[in-house]
């Protein structure tokens, strides 16, 4: 096993640093994240222009056809920066399924287009009564013609208002055995209605309703019998990649925290002299360390061919993140007193970052049960 | 990076995993899994079926008679070793006085000791902690005062793990006063038979007696027995507890006990069902075997970082931080498991061929001695609170 970043690993991260240092400042992202966009399309384009859109994009199809390890590089440095833009959504999500699970034609009408920056997607697999359950599926698709019509209700839709394609989970009777299908839909399509709202991370999420919204056949992906194979798969990627964003947005509120300590001043001394608040710092850093450990477990086991292997990384990895990242925020937060309090600076925001990853795909009390059942 | 085992890492784990399973005498084995007491004989039976091998020294290089294994793969020999129930190899000789001597050590020195460690002719202790000096080590009062072709050793050593079963023992002694208290300090070899050397035992909270208190008095020790230079010793020192805590991560006993750990919560019941299918229960095994992948994924990253030539020094700190509380963790857990069942303790049941009647079994009995000997584990080999000072001092950085 090796941990060092590799020679493209070094070169990608230094690209992205020196895009983000030079773009990223945090005022910035605050204008942006107030926007009605939530983000800017000039970034978008430069991520594009940078390839990162394409990490996940086999090279046949204009992609990097990276690894997992390489989407942890890139999205540690997009934690760091608490970046809006919806990069994991596409770039993570929505290519590495395509790129997996689509048929030709549509690896070929969509993979080089996200590689450009032309379209971005959205996952709307999750229902208002379903909580965390990807099984829990009201949304339906009927048969109709070659085709189906959509009907349902999908909630908290990660970056889904500024989709241009929405990926949906629905139940259809035809699909065996878990009656769960996965549909690519254009979100202007009749009978897509997207309601936007901000998250408190800054950020943006969207509930869908679907009524009466017509597909064809070739809306299909990866099969009408394998549809909650490939949704957990799909949500799994978006762990892992979550779990990184999580250890840079860590590794900043350490960094952050660190520098008031040497700064501020109380009774005379840098509050960093004092015992209790250093011991605080080790047990943030003790966190971060076994958040990144998994992460990187993450990584590796991401394309595991064992799904019960996958889901007791997915879930390990998920769960740390989210008990990591509560605790790191927290006591950042605290160590910061009131400052940490204020809106205007940045710690609280990364806390809050923080906080909406636990809460994507389960949160760390979610995930320690998915892992006890399989104890 | 390679996030994955490689092949030949897969294949030597599957030849040390072949090894173990055909010669662990199966007794040995049982009583080890079952946290029954572990003499001295089975340290040295197991120590020289290694060593017959050739894998008597898994850290040392190969022109001292050591394995030469990389980082990687004495970590998988941990794990497949404590996974089969081997007993540990006692770490004092082979990973505590034996880097020393290979570092600062003369030749003769070399010559006659190294070998006499891979066989375990001599079970080594260790002197360092005093009853005034423990985590501020530096404040040690025992002296060593020169006398022709010997130093005379006065004074007491304390937490002196299984000096009872020792016959050397390597000490820091003051060798002169003058100076800052680090400056003045030598580090000594001592031949236990030594008239004026007496061991007494401290019994612990398992009712276990493993450590001592190692009393000097007029201890002549020849000069010849000076590791590296007179008041060279702290230097030493620090040397060895880089060792020691590279060591204590544990990763091999956290993965052994949470396999236990496992086994216990199936055949344990609560309300007519295994404690294993029990929500409450069965959440927190699932955080603690969480916490178990992450620390030995922390513990892979760290190697790695070695391996590339960076500093490991927080690193390895939260390592033995997290390893003490994992084990804590277990060790609590057990209990948990045991129920009211922790309670009865018979000490001689713990005994090889004890007939001593238990309430409720060898394994249960031994529960509440395991969960308090665990205590120690956060506090050996500097402090918890010690590695936090570590840790929060080289970040903070004032």
């Amino acid at each position: 096993m090796d941990f060092e970043l590799s020679e493209e690993q070094t070169m990608l991260a230094d690209s992205l640093g020196r895009w983000l240092d030079g773009n990223y400042a945090f005022e910035r992202r605050q204008a942006l994240s107030r926007s009605t966009q939530g983000f800017d399309e000039a970034n978008w384009s430069a991520l594009a222009e940078l390839g990162l859109l394409g990490v996940n994009v086999p090279a046949e199809h204009d992609g990097l056809g990276g690894s997992p390890a390489d989407t942890y590089v890139v999205m540690q440095a997009l934690g760091r920066a608490l970046v809006v833009e919806p990069y994991a959504s596409t770039a993570v999500v929505a290519a590495g399924l395509l790129a997996r699970a689509g048929t030709s034609a549509q690896r070929a009408e969509h993979l080089p287009a996200i590689v450009a920056g032309e379209r971005r997607y959205a996952l709307a697999a999750l229902e208002p009564d379903a909580r965390f359950d990807l099984r829990s599926v009201g949304t339906t698709a009927r048969r109709s013609g070659a085709g189906f019509v959509l009907d349902g209700r999908k909630a908290v839709v990660v970056d889904g208002d500024s989709a241009h394609w929405l990926i949906v989970s629905a139940r259809t009777v035809d699909a065996q055995p878990n009656g769960i299908a996965l549909f690519l839909v254009p979100a202007n399509a009749a009978g897509v209605t997207v309601r936007g709202f901000p998250t408190i991370d800054g950020r943006r999420s969207a509930e869908i309703e679907l009524n009466g919204v017509t597909v064809g056949a070739d809306a299909v992906i990866g099969g009408l019998g394998d549809g909650l194979a490939w949704l957990e798969w799909t949500v799994d990627r978006s762990i892992a990649a979550l779990c990184a964003e999580a250890v840079g947005a860590m590794e900043k509120l350490l960094d952050l925290t660190v520098e008031h300590l040497r700064t501020r001043r109380q009774f005379g001394q840098p509050i960093g002299k004092f015992q209790s608040l250093q011991h605080k710092v080790a047990d943030m850093a003790t966190a971060i360390e076994q958040a990144r450990s998994t992460a990187l477990l993450a990584a590796a086991r991401v394309d595991a061919e064992d799904p019960i292997e996958r889901r007791r990384a997915m879930s390990a990895a998920k769960a740390m993140a989210g008990r990591s990242g509560r605790f790191v925020g927290q006591t950042a937060v605290q160590l910061h007193g009131g400052m940490g309090m204020t809106d205007e600076y940045p710690v609280g925001h990364y806390f809050k970052r923080l906080t909406c990853i636990d809460l994507t795909w389960g949160n760390a009390e979610h995930h320690v049960a998915l892992y006890g059942a399989l104890l | 990076m390679d996030l994955t085992e490689s092949a030949d890492e897969r294949a030597f784990r599957a030849e040390v995993r072949a090894f173990v399973a055909k010669e662990l005498p199966d007794d040995l084995r049982r009583r080890v899994l079952d946290f029954q007491r572990v003499e001295r004989d089975d340290y040295v039976l197991w120590q020289r079926i290694l060593n017959a091998r050739g894998w008597g020294a898994p850290g040392w290089p190969a022109e001292h008679g050591g394995t030469g294994w990389t980082a990687m793969q004495r970590i998988i020999f941990e794990q497949e070793c404590f996974g089969a129930g081997a007993p540990r190899q006692m770490p004092f000789g082979l990973s505590m006085v034996a880097p020393v001597l290979m570092k600062f050590g003369t030749p003769a020195q070399k010559a006659f000791y190294l070998p006499k460690i891979l066989t375990m002719e001599h079970w080594w202790c260790q002197g360092y902690s005093e009853p005034g000096a423990g985590s501020d080590l530096a404040s040690l009062k025992t002296r060593a005062e020169r006398d022709g072709d010997h130093y005379v050793l006065n004074g007491q050593k304390t937490w002196t793990s299984f000096a009872h079963y020792a016959n050397w023992f390597f000490c820091l002694a003051r060798t002169t006063a003058d100076g800052k208290p680090q400056e003045g300090i030598s580090f000594l070899l001592v031949d236990m038979a030594t008239p004026g050397l007496k061991v007494r035992p401290i019994r612990t909270l398992d009712q276990g007696a493993d450590v001592n208190e190692v009393f000097l008095d007029d201890v002549r020790v020849p000069v010849a027995n000076l590791v590296g230079t007179e008041n060279g010793g702290w230097t030493i020192a620090k040397y060895l507890l880089g060792h020691e805590r590279a060591n204590i991560a544990g990763i091999g006993m956290c993965q052994r006990l949470l396999r236990r750990l496992k086994e216990l919560a199936r055949t344990q019941t609560s309300g007519g069902k295994p404690l294993i299918d029990d929500v409450r229960f069965r959440d927190r095994l699932a955080k603690l075997e969480i916490d178990v992948l992450s620390h030995e994924w922390s513990l892979m990253r760290l190697i790695s970082m070695e391996r590339a030539g960076r500093s490991v020094s927080t690193e390895a700190s939260i390592l033995k931080i997290r390893g003490s509380e994992i084990q804590q963790d277990l060790g609590e857990m057990l209990m948990e498991c045991a129920g009211p069942y922790a309670m009865p303790f018979v000490p001689e049941a713990l005994l090889p061929d004890a007939a001593a009647e238990t309430a409720a079994g060898a394994v249960l009995n031994a529960v509440a001695g395991q969960y308090f000997d665990l205590r120690k584990v956060s506090i050996y080999g500097g402090t918890n609170e010690v590695q936090k000072n570590i840790v929060g001092k080289a970040l903070v950085g004032l």
